[in-house]
């Protein structure tokens, strides 16, 4: 089974990075681009096929270590 | 008094830690490698700057999980004192040790540079040498030690008087929130903070102000238990 975890920056916490990406884009002429994000994106293979035991597993890693639940959020897909 | 100091693969200012203790207190001091189960035997422990694990993930999310790292929280439960600097401020963070985050910095910038920092809280194990809003000069050298907490987290800081540096008035390197430089756990053994005393305890490194941060944690020793000066 293989799992897809994207991990973003809270929507109430300045994203730099974002904020720089989207002024790039808007000097180069994409001025229709509001806000832009960055986040993390993780594939995760997993040795078992226990749908719910995956999804539990992969929430504790995610509060765990994959995401600063401080400033991030987590959303997990599964797969397989 | 026997100090620690620990190293992570990538830790970059493990060495200039070590020789800030010999220099400015000479007091017994250790390297500790990051498989360490036993801290026992330190008095203080010193979590110092670089990039452990390649900043892989986010700054200090891995060593936080090092087998030394259970000691550390250890070590803090007892009483120990701890100082984090730098990265090793992300790992308190990380770990649990001191609350909220340090993000990118708000300019994007990798700030390489002495900073003016405003003494706010020198009743601790680590400031005791300093007089309460002293300004002192001590560098800087990170990319993410933007600090940043909720709000309900910054109240509890101020309340309890946790802020122990900020950055001067006007002169925030890194867009962190109420211009922290560094704060302290409720109880004051642990400290983190993102500029570097231990490269500031020389006139000929540009400043001498760090100086105080070693001889704080000495004489706070003392103070604990009793010790002869020499001790």
């Amino acid at each position: 089974m293989k799992a897809k975890v994207y991990v973003t920056i809270k929507e109430n916490v300045l994203d730099p990075q974002g904020t720089a990406v989207q002024g790039a884009l808007h000097t180069m002429g994409f001025a229709e681009v509001g806000s832009v994000r960055i986040g993390k994106y993780l594939e995760l293979e997993l040795d078992t096929n226990d749908k719910a035991e995956a999804e539990a597993r992969v929430k504790a890693m995610c509060e765990k270590l994959l995401a600063n639940v401080v400033v991030e959020d987590y959303r997990v897909e599964l797969e397989g | 008094m026997k100090f620690a100091v620990l190293v992570f693969p990538g830790s970059n200012c493990d060495i200039d830690c070590y020789k800030a203790v010999e220099d400015t207190v000479g007091q017994k001091v250790d390297f500790v490698w990051h498989t360490a189960t036993d801290l026992s035997g330190y008095d203080a422990i010193l979590v110092p700057g670089g990039f452990s694990y390649g900043d892989y993930l986010r700054c200090g999310a891995i060593a936080r999980f090092a087998p030394v790292m259970n000691e550390v929280i250890k070590a803090a439960e007892q009483g120990k004192f701890v100082l984090g600097i730098c990265n090793g401020f992300q790992i308190l963070t990380e770990a649990g040790l001191l609350p909220g985050v340090l993000r990118r910095n708000e300019n994007l910038k990798f700030r390489c540079h002495s900073a003016l920092l405003e003494v706010v809280n020198n009743n601790t194990a680590f400031t005791n040498q300093y007089n309460e809003g002293e300004i002192i000069d001590i560098p800087i050298a990170h990319g993410e030690g933007n600090y940043y907490c909720d709000d309900e987290t910054l109240a509890k800081l101020q309340s309890n008087n946790q802020i122990v540096f900020r950055y001067k008035a006007g002169a925030n390197p890194n867009g962190s929130i109420d211009d922290i430089a560094g704060i302290s756990n409720e109880r004051g053994n642990v400290v983190g903070m993102m500029p570097h005393p231990e490269r500031a305890i020389d006139e000929i490194l540009g400043s001498a102000d760090g100086k105080r941060m070693f001889t704080s944690i000495l004489n706070a020793w003392r103070e604990q238990h009793g010790a002869a000066v020499n001790g």
